[in-house]
């Protein structure tokens, strides 16, 4: 097991980059800490599978350093850095048994059989799969042998970290739900560095301690599930994490606040000083879904919008209303009962409404 | 215009792919196929565009018999997973081409072609070759490329999957607008209930190759026909728990006891299935007669705007959707509260027997 350091690491795949348009991963420094649960999530093209080949060194990368333990390893191949990795599509030799597939990696590190054999047991049994030991591969189901491919993966005790690149992918979503679980608890028992890379927010939200989001080839936001959704740093982040995403405001700066159209939304000091302090007019306010308010009657703070769609989930509804020229998603429970048409009361509670400008979050200095 | 399956299967060297299907799809109609992998979807569809011969049964367009008609003399559309495109053609000529096939006047061509590209957003991109596009635009492409020509049937299999989740999300919006005004019969494919529920229309239950429940999405949502219906259509999938319903009391798993209410005495004494959704079970209890349940905590999975809790004790397991952050330790003891007008009841045969009551305020 080791830690993971990225050292102004950088990746073209041209040879002569011209600007950050030509880079697939823009100079960053990064650390997955030993024995973590990481996932790597982002949009295809945003650099998630460039940077997972750089760290299991199928990918050299073009500026910077690669550090386990401290120790260079730019130029180690997979094998040597000790990576295991899971491929979206399960890697299994269909002629072997499952003892032989789970095998096959400590045999080619002549580990003494007895040893072999414990081991092999000892990972058929954390994923269940102990009553197919001596079964031929090839006749497995698609999530059964996905968890012999993840089972390769773990079987080695010297390995430095697992790297999982979309490995549900293939998986039915009633299947998904138990290999997640069993995943997690994978990682609580063997206490394995593992990075997780996928472009579905609940799949890495689930997995992972800790959550790397990248965007345009750069990690936009190192957090928490919760913090992600909670204080998204930056607007990619707003609208990438949740379903339906953040909803975004342009706004303009005004006496008391922000405006858009003939809404005032006032601000906390804290964010008026930053505003007086920038030049920058690429302002907006940043609200999540299940944030915002509606209630039935007016007050100080609301403002009268009208029911643009109400789309049916089954235990909860999304509606779009339109608040003057804008339109906002708001998440609202079964018992929702304004038609499309109908006139509502918003309001945005003060600790959940987001300030961003040049798309960055303002923060408070404390 | 309809288009009937009657009694339709399809047998390959004795391997039952479609049993007996009987359906009917309605022009100017929205139909989703949800099941698992392998259930059976896309052999339907291949049956449906003539791209199969059905073992038995008949194909019927407007009453007029088109069993084993070859795709190309009906119109039809298809889209599959991967983004099928020309690479050699321009994003304008892949779009073009069907209308091209159908000898199509050229200034009518083009116009058709901008009108679709605009509607799917790629009227930039037309002078660009395929694979010079994103995954997300790629799939637009062969979407537009099939909804191009008038079609009077167009097939959807699992389009979205090989996508973000983020441009699912918009291209499903989309394709729910697109096809608010047009007069075909639109068939989509997925496994995910969610997307069921976010596309709408009408959904059938697919499983081994039969048809398991037909209707329109919420009837199918609210009154699933099973045990099987109602954990194909739920994500993730419903609790169910195994009970016994006496004069005085309901029982789960002989465990659990709990003095009988209404509506559950409006059951006929003896063993069934209860299901529950996982978002309808609760940490605190939301009325009065809410049954209280005492388990242990094997995994919280947080998404950030909810948690996923996985529960067990000796007897049986279950899953809880919360909203918010809720994080416990692996074996913490904690009370659930299950709404008892939120239960559904299935006999031992697993047929539904009693849906969760309406009430006030709340649905199901």
């Amino acid at each position: 097991m080791a830690e993971i350091e990225l050292r102004s690491l950088a990746h073209s795949y041209s040879e002569m980059p011209a600007g950050d348009g030509d880079y697939a991963i823009r100079q960053l420094d990064h650390v997955w800490h030993k024995g973590g649960a990481y996932a790597l999530l982002g949009p295809s093209g945003c650099g998630k599978s460039t940077m997972l080949n750089i760290i299991s060194g199928l990918v050299q990368p073009s500026e910077g350093d690669v550090l386990f333990d401290g120790k260079r390893v730019n130029e180690l191949s997979p094998r040597d850095r000790n990576i295991a990795q899971v491929f979206q599509f399960p890697v299994v030799y269909d002629s072997m048994t499952v003892f032989d597939n789970l095998a096959f990696p400590l045999r080619n590190n002549r580990i003494p059989a007895s040893r072999i054999k414990a081991r092999v047991h000892e990972i058929a049994q954390v994923l269940e799969i102990e009553d197919k030991l001596y079964r031929k591969a090839r006749n497995l189901s698609a999530d059964e042998k996905q968890k012999v491919s993840m089972g390769r993966g773990l079987v080695r005790e010297d390995v430095s970290a697992i790297l999982f690149d979309e490995p549900l992918t293939v998986i039915d979503p009633q299947l998904k739900w138990k290999l997640r679980r069993k995943l997690r608890q994978i990682h609580e028992q063997f206490d394995i560095t593992m990075i997780y890379v996928t472009h579905d927010q609940l799949e890495a939200s689930t997995f992972a301690d800790k959550i790397a989001v990248m965007y345009e080839g750069q990690i936009v936001q190192f957090g928490t599930p919760t913090e992600l959704f909670e204080q998204p740093n930056h607007t990619f982040v707003g609208f990438f994490i949740g379903s339906p995403g953040m909803n975004l405001i342009a706004v303009r700066r005004c006496p008391g606040g922000v405006c858009f159209g003939a809404s005032v939304v006032p601000l906390e000091p804290w964010q008026t000083e930053t505003l007086e302090r920038v030049s920058s007019s690429n302002i907006k306010i940043g609200i999540r879904p299940e944030f915002v308010r509606i209630s039935e009657l007016p007050a100080d703070d609301t403002w009268e919008a009208r029911v643009t769609d109400v789309e049916d989930l089954g235990t909860y509804r999304i509606v779009t209303v339109v608040l003057g020229e804008e339109k906002l998603r708001v998440r609202q429970g079964e018992g929702f009962r304004v038609g499309i048409g109908g006139k509502v009361q918003v309001s945005f509670p003060r600790q959940w409404l987001k300030l961003y400008v040049d798309e960055f979050l303002v923060q408070e200095q404390l | 215009m309809s288009l009937r399956l009657e009694n339709l299967s399809r047998e390959v060297d004795g391997v039952l792919y479609i049993r007996d299907a009987n359906l009917t799809f309605e022009a100017g109609s929205f139909n989703v196929l949800l099941g698992r992998t392998r259930a059976g979807k896309t052999s339907l569809m291949r049956l449906m565009a003539g791209l199969d011969k059905p073992t038995s049964g008949r194909l019927l367009y407007n009453s007029e018999d088109v069993t084993g008609q070859s795709v190309q003399k009906r119109n039809i559309s298809m889209i599959y997973q991967q983004f099928i495109n020309y690479p050699n053609l321009s994003v304008y000529e892949n779009i073009a081409s069907p209308l091209r096939l159908a000898g199509m006047p050229e200034s009518r061509i083009e116009s058709r072609v901008r009108e679709t590209a605009a509607m799917l957003r790629i009227e930039p991109l037309l002078e660009r070759y395929p694979l010079e596009l994103s995954g997300g635009q790629q799939q637009r492409t062969a979407m537009a490329r099939a909804l191009v020509k008038d079609a009077t049937l167009i097939l959807f299999d699992e389009p979205l999957v090989n996508l973000d989740y983020k441009l699912r999300e918009e291209l499903r919006t989309e394709l729910r607008e697109l096809f608010r005004e047009r007069q075909c019969i639109a068939v989509y494919a997925t496994t995910e209930a969610n997307e069921a529920l976010a596309l709408g229309g009408t959904t059938t239950l697919l499983h081994e190759g039969q048809v398991v429940q037909n209707g329109p999405v919420m009837e199918v949502y609210r009154a699933p026909v099973n045990t099987l219906a109602a954990q194909l259509f739920s994500e993730p999938p419903m609790n169910m728990i195994r009970g016994r319903v006496t004069d005085t009391e309901v029982t789960f798993d002989e465990y659990s006891h709990h003095a009988l209410a209404r509506p559950l005495t409006e059951l006929v004494p003896g063993a069934y299935w209860f299901g529950i959704r996982p978002s309808h079970i609760g940490l605190v209890p939301a009325n009065d007669d809410d049954l209280e349940m005492s388990m242990e905590v094997e995994l919280c999975e947080i998404s950030g705007s909810e948690t996923f809790m996985h529960v067990r004790n000796r007897h049986f397991e279950m899953v809880l959707q919360l909203m918010g952050v809720h994080q416990y330790h692996t074996g913490a003891p904690v009370k659930v509260y299950l709404p008892i007008n939120k239960l559904f009841v299935f006999d031992q045969g697993e047929k539904l027997v009693h849906t969760p009551s309406s009430v006030p305020g709340g649905g199901v």
